[in-house]
Protein backbone atom coordinates (compact mmCIF):
# COMPACT_ATOMS: atom_id res chain seq x y z
CA UNK A 1 0.00 0.00 0.00
CA UNK A 2 1.43 3.28 -0.83
CA UNK A 3 1.89 6.44 1.26
CA UNK A 4 0.35 9.22 -0.69
CA UNK A 5 0.91 12.61 1.45
CA UNK A 6 3.10 13.73 3.91
CA UNK A 7 1.56 12.93 7.50
CA UNK A 8 2.26 13.07 11.13
CA UNK A 9 0.69 11.13 14.47
CA UNK A 10 1.37 12.10 17.93
CA UNK A 11 3.19 14.52 20.30
CA UNK A 12 6.26 15.39 21.91
CA UNK A 13 4.85 14.92 25.42
CA UNK A 14 6.21 12.30 27.70
CA UNK A 15 5.32 8.60 27.37
CA UNK A 16 4.06 9.99 23.28
CA UNK A 17 6.12 9.36 20.09
CA UNK A 18 5.54 11.72 17.27
CA UNK A 19 5.37 9.81 14.32
CA UNK A 20 6.42 11.62 10.46
CA UNK A 21 5.43 9.18 7.43
CA UNK A 22 5.78 10.70 3.52
CA UNK A 23 6.08 8.90 0.44
CA UNK A 24 9.53 7.66 -0.77
CA UNK A 25 10.90 6.24 -4.02
CA UNK A 26 13.64 4.31 -2.55
CA UNK A 27 12.03 1.65 -0.47
CA UNK A 28 11.74 2.30 3.62
CA UNK A 29 13.90 4.86 5.52
CA UNK A 30 13.50 5.05 9.16
CA UNK A 31 14.79 7.86 11.47
CA UNK A 32 15.14 7.24 15.23
CA UNK A 33 15.56 9.69 17.94
CA UNK A 34 14.28 8.19 21.54
CA UNK A 35 14.74 9.32 25.48
CA UNK A 36 15.43 5.86 25.75
CA UNK A 37 17.48 4.48 22.70
CA UNK A 38 20.24 3.00 24.04
CA UNK A 39 17.91 0.79 26.22
CA UNK A 40 15.14 0.04 23.75
CA UNK A 41 16.09 1.52 20.09
CA UNK A 42 16.03 -2.08 18.58
CA UNK A 43 12.84 -3.05 20.24
CA UNK A 44 11.49 0.23 19.03
CA UNK A 45 12.60 -0.44 15.41
CA UNK A 46 11.57 -3.94 15.68
CA UNK A 47 7.79 -2.93 16.20
CA UNK A 48 8.04 -0.24 13.67
CA UNK A 49 9.39 -2.47 10.87
CA UNK A 50 6.87 -4.96 12.11
CA UNK A 51 3.54 -2.32 11.77
CA UNK A 52 4.74 -1.60 8.17
CA UNK A 53 4.66 -5.19 7.32
CA UNK A 54 1.32 -5.94 8.76
CA UNK A 55 0.21 -2.63 6.67
CA UNK A 56 2.16 -3.82 3.54
CA UNK A 57 3.81 -0.85 3.38
CA UNK A 58 7.29 -1.40 1.43
CA UNK A 59 8.03 2.40 0.60
CA UNK A 60 7.88 5.24 2.74
CA UNK A 61 10.16 7.94 4.72
CA UNK A 62 9.24 7.69 8.72
CA UNK A 63 11.27 10.04 11.42
CA UNK A 64 10.47 9.01 14.96
CA UNK A 65 10.63 11.21 18.05
CA UNK A 66 10.03 8.47 20.86
CA UNK A 67 9.55 10.36 24.33
CA UNK A 68 9.11 7.07 26.29
CA UNK A 69 6.15 5.49 24.87
CA UNK A 70 4.70 2.30 25.49
CA UNK A 71 4.41 -0.13 22.77
CA UNK A 72 1.04 -0.01 22.23
CA UNK A 73 1.04 3.59 22.40
CA UNK A 74 3.59 3.39 19.32
CA UNK A 75 1.80 1.46 17.63
CA UNK A 76 -1.64 3.18 17.87
CA UNK A 77 0.66 6.70 16.80
CA UNK A 78 2.00 4.69 13.54
CA UNK A 79 -1.20 3.45 12.67
CA UNK A 80 -2.58 6.99 12.73
CA UNK A 81 0.06 7.71 10.51
CA UNK A 82 -0.37 5.27 8.21
CA UNK A 83 -4.26 5.72 7.80
CA UNK A 84 -3.19 9.59 7.42
CA UNK A 85 -0.66 9.52 5.15
CA UNK A 86 -3.03 7.10 2.82
CA UNK A 87 -5.72 9.89 2.89
CA UNK A 88 -8.15 7.32 5.03
CA UNK A 89 -8.86 10.00 7.35
CA UNK B 1 -21.57 0.52 41.66
CA UNK B 2 -18.40 2.74 41.62
CA UNK B 3 -17.65 4.86 44.13
CA UNK B 4 -15.51 7.53 41.60
CA UNK B 5 -15.50 7.82 37.97
CA UNK B 6 -11.99 9.48 36.89
CA UNK B 7 -12.23 11.25 32.92
CA UNK B 8 -9.34 10.84 30.83
CA UNK B 9 -8.64 12.37 27.95
CA UNK B 10 -8.73 9.93 25.49
CA UNK B 11 -5.06 11.09 23.49
CA UNK B 12 -2.78 11.57 26.40
CA UNK B 13 -0.96 8.54 26.78
CA UNK B 14 0.49 9.86 29.33
CA UNK B 15 -2.62 9.89 31.46
CA UNK B 16 -4.29 6.54 29.71
CA UNK B 17 -1.29 4.32 30.48
CA UNK B 18 -1.64 5.05 34.40
CA UNK B 19 -5.54 4.39 34.67
CA UNK B 20 -5.14 1.57 36.67
CA UNK B 21 -3.09 3.30 39.21
CA UNK B 22 -4.62 6.10 40.21
CA UNK B 23 -7.30 4.93 42.52
CA UNK B 24 -10.52 5.05 40.78
CA UNK B 25 -13.12 2.66 40.95
CA UNK B 26 -14.08 3.51 37.32
CA UNK B 27 -11.73 5.30 34.69
CA UNK B 28 -13.87 7.24 31.26
CA UNK B 29 -11.50 6.62 28.24
CA UNK B 30 -12.96 9.96 27.30
CA UNK B 31 -13.26 10.20 23.11
CA UNK B 32 -15.59 13.28 22.64
CA UNK B 33 -14.95 16.91 24.07
CA UNK B 34 -11.39 16.31 25.80
CA UNK B 35 -10.51 15.40 22.16
CA UNK B 36 -9.70 17.85 19.40
CA UNK B 37 -11.91 16.99 16.31
CA UNK B 38 -8.34 16.63 14.19
CA UNK B 39 -7.21 14.06 16.82
CA UNK B 40 -10.71 11.90 17.40
CA UNK B 41 -8.72 9.05 14.48
CA UNK B 42 -5.78 9.14 16.78
CA UNK B 43 -7.79 8.58 19.72
CA UNK B 44 -9.54 5.83 19.39
CA UNK B 45 -6.46 4.23 18.07
CA UNK B 46 -5.02 4.92 21.02
CA UNK B 47 -7.82 3.63 23.58
CA UNK B 48 -8.20 0.81 21.67
CA UNK B 49 -4.69 -0.17 22.03
CA UNK B 50 -4.72 0.81 25.70
CA UNK B 51 -8.23 -1.57 26.19
CA UNK B 52 -6.03 -4.50 24.32
CA UNK B 53 -2.99 -4.48 25.95
CA UNK B 54 -3.18 -3.08 29.18
CA UNK B 55 -4.32 -4.49 32.67
CA UNK B 56 -7.43 -3.17 34.56
CA UNK B 57 -7.97 -5.50 37.25
CA UNK B 58 -8.53 -2.80 39.36
CA UNK B 59 -10.56 -0.59 37.93
CA UNK B 60 -14.22 -0.73 35.31
CA UNK B 61 -13.72 0.33 31.83
CA UNK B 62 -15.74 3.00 30.08
CA UNK B 63 -15.77 4.47 26.99
CA UNK B 64 -17.29 7.98 26.43
CA UNK B 65 -18.10 8.28 22.43
CA UNK B 66 -18.91 11.04 20.92
CA UNK B 67 -22.57 11.86 20.54
CA UNK B 68 -25.10 9.97 18.12
CA UNK B 69 -25.26 13.65 16.43
CA UNK B 70 -22.14 13.18 15.10
CA UNK B 71 -20.37 11.26 12.25
CA UNK B 72 -17.66 10.18 15.08
CA UNK B 73 -19.72 7.59 17.81
CA UNK B 74 -19.79 4.52 14.76
CA UNK B 75 -16.50 4.82 13.94
CA UNK B 76 -15.31 5.35 17.68
CA UNK B 77 -17.50 1.98 18.44
CA UNK B 78 -16.20 0.00 15.55
CA UNK B 79 -12.62 0.82 17.00
CA UNK B 80 -13.50 0.31 20.31
CA UNK B 81 -16.08 -2.48 20.74
CA UNK B 82 -13.39 -5.69 19.96
CA UNK B 83 -11.26 -4.28 22.69
CA UNK B 84 -14.63 -5.07 25.38
CA UNK B 85 -14.80 -2.55 27.28
CA UNK B 86 -17.16 -2.55 30.15
CA UNK B 87 -19.59 0.19 29.51
CA UNK B 88 -20.28 2.75 26.96
CA UNK B 89 -21.20 6.03 27.80
CA UNK B 90 -23.61 8.08 25.96
CA UNK B 91 -22.92 12.07 25.93
CA UNK B 92 -25.82 14.28 25.28
CA UNK B 93 -28.99 11.39 25.81
CA UNK B 94 -31.89 13.45 25.11
CA UNK B 95 -34.70 11.73 24.96
CA UNK B 96 -35.07 7.59 25.40
CA UNK B 97 -34.25 6.74 20.91
CA UNK B 98 -30.91 8.02 21.70
CA UNK B 99 -30.06 4.86 23.92
CA UNK B 100 -32.27 2.97 21.61
CA UNK B 101 -30.22 3.91 18.80
CA UNK B 102 -27.06 3.23 20.43
CA UNK B 103 -29.08 -0.24 21.76
CA UNK B 104 -29.69 -1.03 18.34
CA UNK B 105 -26.17 -0.98 17.21
CA UNK B 106 -24.41 -2.71 20.30
CA UNK B 107 -26.78 -5.56 19.41
CA UNK B 108 -25.29 -6.27 16.29
CA UNK B 109 -22.22 -5.76 17.73
CA UNK B 110 -23.08 -8.55 20.69
CA UNK B 111 -24.52 -11.16 17.63
CA UNK B 112 -20.94 -10.43 16.09
CA UNK B 113 -18.97 -11.05 19.14
CA UNK B 114 -20.88 -12.83 21.50
CA UNK B 115 -20.70 -9.63 24.41
CA UNK B 116 -21.36 -5.94 24.02
CA UNK B 117 -20.99 -3.62 27.03
CA UNK B 118 -23.94 -1.84 29.01
CA UNK B 119 -24.93 2.01 28.72
CA UNK B 120 -24.38 5.08 30.95
CA UNK B 121 -26.73 7.71 30.02
CA UNK B 122 -24.94 11.28 30.36
CA UNK B 123 -27.74 13.74 30.67
CA UNK B 124 -26.81 16.99 30.35
CA UNK B 125 -29.82 19.10 27.79
CA UNK B 126 -32.68 19.89 29.63
CA UNK B 127 -34.81 17.94 27.62
CA UNK B 128 -32.41 14.85 29.11
CA UNK B 129 -33.27 16.25 32.53
CA UNK B 130 -37.11 16.28 31.67
CA UNK B 131 -37.09 12.61 29.89
CA UNK B 132 -34.42 11.41 32.76
CA UNK B 133 -37.02 7.94 33.77
CA UNK B 134 -37.83 7.46 29.91
CA UNK B 135 -34.27 7.08 28.96
CA UNK B 136 -33.06 4.90 32.03
CA UNK B 137 -35.93 2.71 31.82
CA UNK B 138 -35.29 2.75 27.63
CA UNK B 139 -33.33 -0.64 27.48
CA UNK B 140 -31.82 -2.96 29.99
CA UNK B 141 -28.24 -2.54 29.16
CA UNK B 142 -28.80 1.16 30.55
CA UNK B 143 -27.03 0.80 33.85
CA UNK B 144 -26.95 4.08 35.11
CA UNK B 145 -27.72 8.09 34.40
CA UNK B 146 -24.53 10.62 34.73
CA UNK B 147 -25.21 14.07 35.66
CA UNK B 148 -23.36 16.38 33.29
CA UNK B 149 -23.66 19.72 34.56
CA UNK B 150 -21.75 22.03 32.81
CA UNK B 151 -23.69 21.54 28.86
CA UNK B 152 -26.85 21.49 31.29
CA UNK B 153 -26.16 25.04 32.53
CA UNK B 154 -25.24 26.30 29.25
CA UNK B 155 -28.52 24.79 28.16
CA UNK B 156 -30.23 26.41 30.70
CA UNK B 157 -28.82 29.81 30.11
CA UNK B 158 -27.60 30.04 33.56
CA UNK B 159 -24.09 30.54 35.61
CA UNK B 160 -22.53 26.79 36.84
CA UNK B 161 -21.85 27.82 40.49
CA UNK B 162 -19.88 26.25 43.28
CA UNK B 163 -22.74 26.35 45.44
CA UNK B 164 -24.69 24.31 42.78
CA UNK B 165 -28.10 25.46 43.46
CA UNK B 166 -28.79 26.10 39.74
CA UNK B 167 -28.59 22.29 38.96
CA UNK B 168 -30.36 21.26 42.28
CA UNK B 169 -33.63 20.28 40.20
CA UNK B 170 -31.48 17.98 37.68
CA UNK B 171 -29.90 16.19 40.75
CA UNK B 172 -33.24 15.67 42.27
CA UNK B 173 -35.00 14.38 39.00
CA UNK B 174 -31.77 12.23 37.72
CA UNK B 175 -31.60 10.39 41.46
CA UNK B 176 -35.56 9.73 41.43
CA UNK B 177 -35.38 8.60 38.29
CA UNK B 178 -32.52 6.59 38.24
CA UNK B 179 -33.55 4.83 41.44
CA UNK B 180 -37.67 4.48 40.26
CA UNK B 181 -35.80 2.56 37.19
CA UNK B 182 -33.52 0.56 39.28
CA UNK B 183 -30.38 1.37 37.87
CA UNK B 184 -27.40 3.67 39.86
CA UNK B 185 -27.05 7.74 39.22
CA UNK B 186 -23.94 9.62 39.12
CA UNK B 187 -23.03 13.15 39.66
CA UNK B 188 -21.25 15.53 37.97
CA UNK B 189 -18.02 16.94 38.32
CA UNK B 190 -16.62 18.99 40.41
CA UNK B 191 -14.52 21.38 38.52
CA UNK B 192 -12.24 23.50 41.07
CA UNK B 193 -9.11 20.61 41.55
CA UNK B 194 -7.42 22.98 44.04
CA UNK B 195 -11.17 23.57 45.97
CA UNK B 196 -10.65 20.34 48.29
CA UNK B 197 -12.68 21.78 50.91
CA UNK B 198 -15.76 22.70 48.12
CA UNK B 199 -15.17 19.28 46.50
CA UNK B 200 -15.98 17.49 50.02
CA UNK B 201 -18.54 19.52 50.84
CA UNK B 202 -20.41 19.33 47.08
CA UNK B 203 -19.12 15.33 47.14
CA UNK B 204 -20.78 14.91 50.55
CA UNK B 205 -23.86 16.95 49.07
CA UNK B 206 -24.81 14.35 46.35
CA UNK B 207 -24.09 11.20 48.62
CA UNK B 208 -26.71 12.83 50.67
CA UNK B 209 -29.17 13.42 47.31
CA UNK B 210 -28.91 9.32 46.79
CA UNK B 211 -25.90 9.63 43.96
CA UNK B 212 -23.89 6.48 44.06
CA UNK B 213 -20.58 8.21 43.32
CA UNK B 214 -19.07 10.74 41.75
CA UNK B 215 -17.22 12.08 38.55
CA UNK B 216 -13.42 13.10 39.18
CA UNK B 217 -11.72 15.32 36.45
CA UNK B 218 -7.82 14.84 38.10
CA UNK B 219 -6.66 12.40 40.20
CA UNK B 220 -6.13 13.91 43.09
CA UNK B 221 -9.95 14.69 43.37
CA UNK B 222 -10.05 10.49 44.16
CA UNK B 223 -9.06 10.59 47.43
CA UNK B 224 -12.13 12.69 48.51
CA UNK B 225 -14.64 11.17 46.53
CA UNK B 226 -13.58 7.56 48.00
CA UNK B 227 -13.63 8.61 51.50
CA UNK B 228 -16.94 10.13 51.33
CA UNK B 229 -18.62 7.45 49.08
CA UNK B 230 -17.34 5.05 51.43
CA UNK B 231 -19.29 4.02 54.44
CA UNK B 232 -17.21 5.30 57.45
CA UNK B 233 -16.66 3.06 60.64
CA UNK B 234 -19.76 4.31 63.01
CA UNK B 235 -21.78 3.73 59.72
CA UNK B 236 -20.56 0.19 59.36
CA UNK B 237 -20.62 -0.66 63.10
CA UNK B 238 -24.50 0.63 62.99
CA UNK B 239 -25.33 -1.64 60.32
CA UNK B 240 -24.12 -4.88 62.06
CA UNK B 241 -25.88 -3.73 64.87
CA UNK B 242 -28.73 -3.76 62.44
CA UNK B 243 -28.52 -6.95 61.09
CA UNK B 244 -27.24 -8.33 64.12
CA UNK B 245 -30.75 -7.42 66.45
CA UNK B 246 -32.96 -8.87 63.72
CA UNK B 247 -31.12 -11.73 63.39
CA UNK B 248 -31.64 -12.25 67.14
CA UNK B 249 -35.48 -11.01 67.01
CA UNK B 250 -36.07 -14.08 64.12
CA UNK B 251 -34.02 -16.75 66.68
CA UNK B 252 -36.37 -15.88 69.25
CA UNK B 253 -40.04 -15.18 67.19
CA UNK B 254 -40.02 -11.52 67.75
CA UNK B 255 -42.01 -9.50 65.57
CA UNK B 256 -41.00 -5.73 66.59
CA UNK B 257 -37.06 -5.49 66.45
CA UNK B 258 -35.46 -2.23 67.80
CA UNK B 259 -32.06 -0.73 68.18
CA UNK B 260 -31.13 1.95 70.38
CA UNK B 261 -34.64 3.29 70.88
CA UNK B 262 -35.59 3.25 67.50
CA UNK B 263 -37.89 0.63 65.23
CA UNK B 264 -35.91 -1.25 62.73
CA UNK B 265 -38.16 -1.96 59.85
CA UNK B 266 -37.53 -3.01 56.47
CA UNK B 267 -36.15 0.42 55.08
CA UNK B 268 -33.80 0.48 58.02
CA UNK B 269 -32.68 -3.12 57.15
CA UNK B 270 -32.45 -2.68 53.43
CA UNK B 271 -30.06 0.67 54.21
CA UNK B 272 -27.93 -1.82 56.82
CA UNK B 273 -27.59 -4.10 53.96
CA UNK B 274 -26.22 -1.57 51.37
CA UNK B 275 -23.82 -0.25 53.67
CA UNK B 276 -22.18 -3.64 54.87
CA UNK B 277 -22.34 -4.54 51.29
CA UNK B 278 -20.47 -1.34 49.97
CA UNK B 279 -18.22 -2.23 52.78
CA UNK B 280 -17.73 -5.67 51.43
CA UNK B 281 -17.12 -3.98 48.13
CA UNK B 282 -14.51 -2.74 49.69
CA UNK B 283 -12.97 -4.84 50.94
CA UNK B 284 -14.01 -4.25 54.25
CA UNK B 285 -14.16 -7.32 56.63
CA UNK B 286 -18.07 -7.06 58.15
CA UNK B 287 -19.24 -9.49 60.92
CA UNK B 288 -22.93 -10.29 62.03
CA UNK B 289 -23.13 -11.51 65.11
CA UNK B 290 -25.87 -13.28 66.93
Amino acid sequence: MEIKKAAFAGTTDSCDVLVEISPSNSGLEITLESTVEAQFGEAILDTVRAILRENNIDRAALHIQDHGAFDCVLRARLEAAILRGRGAF
Amino acid sequence: MFRSMLFLPGNTPKMLINANYFGADAVIFDLEDAVSPAEKDAARILVANILRDLDFCRCTKIVRINAIDTDDWKLDLDRILPRQPDLIMLPKASQPQDVLLLDEYLLAAERHSGRSPGIIALIETALGIENAYLIASASERVRALFLGAEDLAATLRCKRTKSGQEIAYARQRLVNAARAAGIDVYDTPFTDVNDDAGLSEDTAYAKSLGFTGKAAISPRQLQIINRVFSPSPDEIQYAQEVMEAIALAKEQGRGVVALRGRMIDAPVAAQAQQVLDAANRQGIKTEVLV
